[in-house]
């Protein structure tokens, strides 16, 4: 399932909001005293809560040589607080069957929590707990280091993961955002205590966080039981905002070899921010490209006609301030060359040519229309809004984006394809059996 | 781009066996005259409907040789009918906003789109004309083999955990089709034909041989008045043939070793065990969540957090399944940690739990884990309908009545009784996955 999760991710980002909501879904929004945005959607139809919090830690703070401090002190979260031991806290969670994780991302750090509703107390006092005392006892710390050391040798063993970080590499140099989240095995053995505590001191604070809870439990409830468990987290340093990376790598192939049966590429260079108002006519003509699932010019060209692919798709992720274009397929070795010649064909084409009128209406049908789709959980609902008001959208951002989309016109996916899909700046990453690719 | 997904074997063809089935009572049962039955749920939380074809065929009735063959059709049925062309389906229901897959497991073949309300009633059309008019695609038929293949390279052969699951699913059953892997092996997908598709699809994709499921935002009778008014007309079919095979019991551990490129050890253990229709499948299901449920649980408790021997646990209890299934347990390893330790202190857990009691706390926490599951799952109208449908298949969608009750009277002896009953040495296999690392210049 996971894999599915993974292979969704490129197809989701480019399939933002539309069509009109129903107004149980739109929430109230507020900043409680110590400087924490809250937003409440109420969900009446289950007895349960879920819990979206984006925390403006990312890993874009860990200095060089540091790297992976973030992304430690957001994994060493629920495992111990001045209350409880790590055991005390996931027997506590076990025993309410409730979840509670923390992930950690380039720009922020996220904890996600589920529970039943009559669990909320128990479940809001130890996630205020986590938040604002937890201690990051060094036995932990080691336990979590080795965790993670693990988990880097165990990103080695997936050819997409293997491309995706050398990409990073490869587009963001000398950057934090090059830099893989989790650090390296030699970084991450590195990092003391007394930093990963400074660390969780300082940006661990309620002005820098967003609190998005969704289900059975109204505004005022809420606000009410978050003052009483979150009453002793204070303001601390302002959010420093998200950087802008100085420079972006120049087009280059990197080649990986691996003892695999086919070859994983991808294709890509800069893209644009969230922020920027060119992202929605991109994310139109992206659709067109390669991001519209089953029907999009890469899936016909690469999959449908020739068979050189199962997954092949295209999207421009998008951060706040910056973005990121990817042409991503597996395909076997043999076929790599083949197939990257008609991906490059594909972006010329969408550059020189304009699209249908067909093309382009079936595309802003499809991400007004399949709008609703990306709120039909409660979970959904709660990660949507928090990521609406990290992106600074509004409120009202689901009334307006039907028309962001529809007034896109040809004209406008021809330049912004000219403009952001660059041939020339493209960094090539293949990931595979090098000789068989022909590329040894 | 999950389209047309092949769950890699059946050890992990259920995995979300894990989430908890809807509220079966809600449930409304309709049959056609052409035995097309049709299982409605309203659920207006959301405004979407989640629409499902599901065809009662899938590995399971595989032939040897022919592996693969219900999944190669599953992809073949995106390729037009004489009124919708190649690839047109999937286009058609984006533009109206919808998203649609399909996916073959061991035991079903299933077609799906989610849409609004208004818009629902394009999908019902299409997928009524696919059933009785699918050309499989004359042109399309060699690019789409090469499709497939690349989909068993992605997910199977340059995956470690996928290919153990497929080496091990090989070796556990000798007789019933359970062995073989839903994708099919890379030869028998090549000498797949046109012939061997048509004849597969004339034999099984009749309406006496399918069920509807509906779950979302719509009015029962409306739905149901599109539902006939496009399905009504196809013809019933001859009876498929059933599918007998029976895995004689097994005598004595097998072991299974895969070397292949990877970077950490992976343990695998395959017990038999009997599905839902067994009353025992609920403490099973229990045990699954005592020994592998959340941090706290035994195995994770001893293996991840104390030891540091493995980096991941699991255990999953695959019950909902038309024939009898098994029970397994996976690890990944903690870097330069022996598979062998690893078993041994798996096996060490197992042992105990045979003999000791669980506390009273812990067959609580067991209970309260899976209740809460219960009712996170009907957050998703998906979710719900993928549950609706494997019951169905399984043992029909009736049995999830019985679920929530049958997993409250469940004791602490009973947990130690399936225990020993199941968790028997001479009825497992045991998969081992030892990376290699072979340079391939």
């Amino acid at each position: 399932m996971e894999k599915i999760v993974r292979a969704l991710a490129g197809l989701c980002l480019t399939i933002t909001l539309a069509a009109p909501l129903q107004a149980g879904v739109i929430p109230k929004r507020s900043v409680l005293s110590n400087g924490m945005v809250l937003l409440t959607s109420e969900q009446r139809s289950l007895p349960m809560v879920s819990i979206e919090l984006l925390i403006d830690a990312g890993s874009r703070y860990d200095a060089a040589g540091q790297e992976g401090l973030a992304n430690l002190t957001a994994r060493l979260l629920t495992y111990g607080t001045k209350r409880r031991s790590a055991l005390q806290i996931s027997e506590t969670l076990d025993f309410i069957g409730a979840s509670l994780s923390a992930g950690c991302g380039e720009d922020t750090a996220s904890v996600s929590m589920t529970m039943l509703k009559k669990d909320l107390a128990t479940g809001l006092g130890l996630l205020a707990e986590v938040l604002t005392s937890s201690t990051l006892p060094q036995e932990e710390i080691d336990r979590q280091k080795q965790a993670v050391i693990a988990a880097i040798k165990a990103r080695d063993e997936q050819p997409g993961d293997i491309a995706e970080r050398r990409f990073a590499a490869a587009l963001y140099p000398g950057s934090p955002y090059g830099r893989p989240v989790e650090g390296t095995e030699a970084s991450v053995r590195g990092l003391q205590q007394k930093s990963l505590r400074e660390f969780f001191e300082r940006t661990y604070r309620p002005n820098r966080a967003i609190l998005s809870v969704v289900g059975d439990i109204s505004h005022e409830e809420i606000t009410l039981a978050l003052n009483q468990s979150f009453r002793s987290w204070q303001k601390g340093e302002p959010s420093g905002g998200p950087l802008i990376p100085s420079t972006y790598g120049p087009a280059q192939v990197i080649r990986v070899n691996k003892d695999l049966t086919q070859a994983n590429i991808i294709l890509g260079h800069q893209g644009v921010g969230r922020e920027h108002p060119d992202y929605y006519a991109v994310q139109v003509m992206n659709y067109i490209l390669g991001g519209g699932g089953f029907s999009s010019r890469a899936i016909d060209s690469i999959r449908n006609e020739k068979g050189l692919a199962y997954s092949v798709y295209s999207h421009f992720s998008a951060e706040r301030k910056r973005g990121e274009f990817q042409f991503v397929m597996q395909t076997r070795n043999e076929t790599a060359q083949e197939a990257i010649q008609i991906a490059k064909e594909e972006i010329r084409r969408i550059r020189e040519a304009p699209v249908s009128e067909q093309e382009l209406s079936e595309a802003k049908d499809f991400l007004t229309g399949s709008f609703p789709l990306r709120l039909d959980t409660n979970r959904k609902v709660a990660s949507f809004w928090a990521q609406v008001e990290y992106f600074q959208l509004g409120l009202e951002y689901p009334d307006r984006y039907p028309d962001l989309i529809r007034r896109i016109t040809r004209d406008d996916v021809a330049r912004v394809a000219r403009q952001y899909l660059q041939p020339e700046k493209l960094i090539t990453v293949i990931v595979g059996n090098l000789k068989k690719i022909g590329e040894k | 781009m999950l389209r047309r997904l092949a769950l890699p074997f059946v050890l992990f063809a259920f995995l979300n066996a894990f989430t908890k089935p809807a509220d079966a009572t809600n449930v409304r049962e309709f049959v056609l005259d052409n035995g097309l039955k049709i299982l409605l749920l309203e659920d207006h939380k959301s405004p979407a409907v989640t629409f499902q074809v599901w065809y009662r065929v899938g590995a399971r009735n595989e032939r040897d040789g022919k592996s693969g063959l219900a999944h190669f059709l599953e992809h073949m049925m995106f390729k037009g009918t004489p009124t919708t062309k190649p690839e047109e389906y999937s286009r058609i229901i984006a533009k109206n906003g919808g998203r649609s897959n399909a996916f073959t497991s061991s035991d079903v073949t299933v077609y799906f789109a989610t849409m609004s309300r208004d818009k629902i009633g394009v999908e019902i059309e299409l997928e009524a004309d696919r059933m009785a008019n699918a050309l499989l695609g004359d042109t399309y038929f060699e690019a789409e083999k090469k499709v497939i293949q690349e989909e068993r390279r992605l997910r199977t052969d340059d995956n470690p955990a996928s290919a153990l699951s497929e080496v091990a699913g090989a070796v556990a059953y000798t007789v019933h089709p359970y062995r073989r892997p839903v994708i099919g092996w890379m030869d028998d997908i090549q000498n797949q034909t046109r012939q061997d598709l048509a004849d597969f699809y004339k034999l099984y994709y009749a309406p006496n041989n399918a069920y509807i499921v509906v779950t979302g935002d719509f009015s029962t009778d409306e739905i149901l008045a599109k539902i006939k008014a496009a399905f009504e007309k196809i013809p019933r079919g001859a009876e498929p043939p059933k599918v007998r095979a029976e895995e004689p019991p097994q005598r004595g551990e097998r072991r299974v070793i895969l070397k292949k490129e990877a970077e950490l050890p992976f343990i695998l253990m395959y017990y038999h065990a009997p599905n839902l229709k067994s009353p025992d499948s609920y403490a099973l299901e229990l045990l699954s969540v005592v020994l592998a449920g959340g941090r706290s649980s035994r195995l994770y408790h001893e293996l991840v957090y104390q030891k540091r021997i493995a980096r991941s646990i699991d255990a999953d209890y695959s019950g909902v399944s038309i024939d009898p299934t098994g029970f397994s347990v996976t690890g990944q390893l903690m870097p330069g940690k022996e598979p062998a330790e690893v078993e041994r202190e798996i096996d060490g857990l197992l042992e105990k739990i045979k003999l000791e009691l669980i506390s009273e706390r812990e067959l609580q926490k067991a209970k309260n884990q899976i209740e809460s599951s219960f009712i996170f799952a009907q957050d998703s109208i998906f979710g719900q309908a993928m549950k609706i449908g494997y019951y169905e298949a399984a043992a029909g969608w009736r049995m999830m009545d019985a679920y929530l009750d049958g997993i409250k009277r469940v004791t602490r002896e009973d947990i130690r009784r399936v225990a020993k009953q199941y968790l028997d040495r001479d009825r497992r296999t045991v998969g081992v996955l030892i990376p290699t690392k072979e340079t391939s210049q």
